[in-house]
C-alpha cells in the first residue's frame, strides 16, 4: 500500500510542486466548504464587483454539503460531491486565488487547463466514505450564506484528511492515465462525460 | 380484506429511512471485501479499504454512510386485498420520509422547483414513489436513498429494433466510460431492456433492489448479465475511476415485451454505497 504524504495547509506553491497524480495525501488545517449554490453566489458576487466574505487566496476549497450533526457531534456525514458540477465556476475561482479542490469524479478540459495554468491542485476524496471523513473533522463552523443550509460555506479544521491527487500542476490527470493502466477491453474510450 | 393503518406505514417507512442510511447491506459489503482481494490496483485497494472501513464507522457511530441521503425512492407492493385505513398511502409514505430524515439527522436534498427558485423542502420529500398492485394482503415497501451523483449518470436510448445483444452491451460500456468517478465507482448497474421509455427506466431502477449476486430467472437474461459484468470490469474504470480493475460489484438485467419498431435500453447506475432496507406489513 502505497504511503501518505502529510500536508500541512494552507497550500504553498513548494508543496505543490512536490504533488504528482496518485499521490496519496493527508491534509492537516483549514478548509472551506462550498458547492453549487455558494459557487454561483461567489461568482456573481466577483462579477459584480462586490466584497467577498471571505478571502479565498491560498485555499482549499471542499465540495461538500454534509448531514446535520447529532448533538455532540461537530459535523455530520462530510464526504464529497461530484466536481464536474462545478467546472463552469473553476476557473474563476482559480482567478480569485484557490489554490487547491478537494471532490469527486473528474475534471473537464478547461478545468485541467486552469488548474495547471494557476499551479493549482485537484484531489479527490473517497465517494462515499462520509463518516470515515466526518472522523477527520475537528471544527466546523458557518462563515457565509448560512440560509443555504447545507449548501452554505464553513471553515473546517481537519485532521489528516485523506484525499489522492487527481489533476497535478503539471497537466497530469489520474483518472486518465489509471483507465489506460487498468483497461483490457478493447474498446475504445468515449470522449467527454465524467472524466478521463 | 385486511386493514393496515396508515399510522404503521408511516412509522416503517421512518425506520426503513434511518436503516438503510446508516447500514450498508451484508451483500453489498460482503461484494465490497471480495473485490479487495481481486483488486489489482494498490491504489485501489487503498480505496476499498477506506469503504469497508467507512461502513464501519457509520455502523458503530450511527453517522450516515454518505452525505447524499438521497432521493427517497420508495417501491411499494400493495397486496389487492389490502385496505389502507386511517389516511391515504402517498401521504402517509411522504410523512414517513419526514420524519426519518428529521429524526435521523438526514441530509434534505429535495428543492421544489426543478428550473425555478428550488427552494429545498426542507423535510426531503417528497419521495419518488412507484406503487404496484399485486395479488394478496400484504404491503411491501422497498426503500431506496438515492444519491444524486449516480443518478445523474443515468442513461436511454432506443436502438434499431434488431440491433440485439451487442447494442446493449456497447450501450452499457459507453455510460459506464462515461461516467468516470461521478457515480462513485465501484457500482451496481439496473439495466432495463424493453417496454416503453419510462417501463425501461423504470424496470432497470426496480432491479437495484436486488441483492449482489442474485441473477435474473431466465438463463439468457443471466448471461447477459455476466457478459456485462465482465465487459465493464475491462474498462479499467476502477475504484473511484483512478484505474482498475473493480468497476463494478454485479450488473442487473430486466427486460419487458418490447413493440416491434423498439429497442429500448434503460442505465440507471447505483454508487457503491447501495443502500436498500425492505419491509413486509
Amino acid at each position: 500500500m502505497a504511503e501518505s504524504k502529510p500536508i500541512t495547509l494552507p497550500l504553498t506553491d513548494e508543496v505543490i510542486d512536490g504533488l504528482r497524480i496518485g499521490d496519496h495525501v493527508e491534509f492537516s488545517g483549514v478548509l472551506y466548504t462550498a458547492r453549487d449554490a455558494a459557487h454561483r453566489r461567489l461568482v456573481a458576487m466577483a462579477d459584480a464587483g462586490e466584497a467577498l466574505p471571505l478571502d479565498l487566496r491560498g485555499q482549499v476549497i471542499y465540495y461538500v454539503g454534509p448531514t446535520p450533526p447529532r448533538e455532540g457531534q461537530v459535523i455530520g456525514s462530510a464526504g464529497p460531491t461530484t466536481a464536474m458540477r462545478l467546472d463552469p465556476y473553476t476557473p474563476r475561482m482559480l482567478e480569485l486565488g484557490i489554490k487547491g479542490i478537494i471532490g469527486k469524479g473528474g475534471r473537464g478540459q478547461v478545468v485541467r487547463e486552469a488548474i495547471q495554468a494557476s499551479h493549482a491542485v485537484y484531489c479527490i476524496a473517497v465517494g462515499g466514505t462520509g463518516a470515515l471523513l466526518n472522523r477527520h473533522i475537528t471544527s466546523a463552523e458557518v462563515v457565509a450564506f448560512e440560509e443555504l443550509g447545507t449548501e452554505a460555506i464553513r471553515r473546517l479544521e481537519v485532521d489528516r484528511f485523506p484525499a489522492i491527487v487527481v489533476n497535478d500542476a503539471f497537466g497530469g490527470d489520474l483518472l486518465e492515465a489509471g483507465k489506460q493502466q487498468y483497461r483490457t477491453s478493447s474498446r475504445p474510450v468515449p470522449i467527454g462525460g465524467g472524466g478521463a | 380484506m385486511r386493514e393496515i393503518e396508515a399510522a404503521a406505514i408511516t412509522e416503517t417507512v421512518a425506520r426503513l429511512a434511518i436503516e438503510s442510511t446508516h447500514f450498508l447491506p451484508e451483500d453489498v459489503e460482503g461484494a465490497i471485501r471480495e473485490a479487495r482481494e481481486t483488486e489489482r490496483s494498490p491504489l485501489g485497494v487503498q480505496i476499498i479499504d477506506e469503504i469497508l472501513e467507512n461502513a464501519e464507522i457509520a455502523r458503530e457511530r450511527m453517522l450516515p454512510l454518505c452525505q447524499d441521503t438521497g432521493t427517497a425512492v420508495v417501491h411499494v407492493e400493495l397486496g389487492q386485498d389490502v385496505h389502507v385505513t386511517g389516511g391515504y398511502l402517498i401521504d402517509a409514505i411522504n410523512e414517513g420520509i419526514e420524519q426519518g430524515y428529521g429524526e435521523g439527522y438526514l441530509r434534505k436534498s429535495i428543492v421544489d422547483h426543478p428550473f425555478g427558485e428550488r427552494t429545498n423542502t426542507g423535510t426531503n420529500a417528497p419521495g419518488v414513489i412507484h406503487t404496484e398492485v399485486v395479488p394478496g394482503e400484504d404491503l411491501h415497501i422497498g426503500f431506496m436513498p438515492k444519491g444524486g451523483g449516480c443518478e445523474n449518470m443515468s442513461r436511454y436510448q432506443n436502438f434499431l429494433p434488431g440491433a440485439g445483444r451487442e447494442a446493449v452491451t456497447d450501450f452499457v460500456c459507453e455510460t459506464v466510460d462515461l461516467s468516470g468517478g461521478n457515480p462513485c465507482p465501484p457500482l451496481i448497474i439496473g439495466v432495463g431492456v424493453g417496454g416503453t421509455a419510462e417501463k425501461a427506466m423504470t424496470i432497470a431502477k426496480h432491479s437495484l433492489f436486488r441483492k449482489v449476486g442474485e441473477r435474473n430467472p431466465d438463463p439468457d437474461v443471466a448471461a447477459l448479465e455476466g457478459e456485462l459484468l465482465e465487459a465493464v470490469n475491462a474498462l479499467g474504470v476502477g475504484p473511484q475511476a483512478v484505474g482498475g480493475s473493480t468497476t463494478a460489484l454485479d450488473v442487473f438485467v430486466e427486460t419487458y415485451p418490447t413493440h416491434i419498431a423498439a429497442l429500448p435500453v434503460a442505465v440507471n447506475i447505483q454508487c457503491h454505497s447501495a443502500r436498500t432496507k425492505h419491509a413486509v406489513l
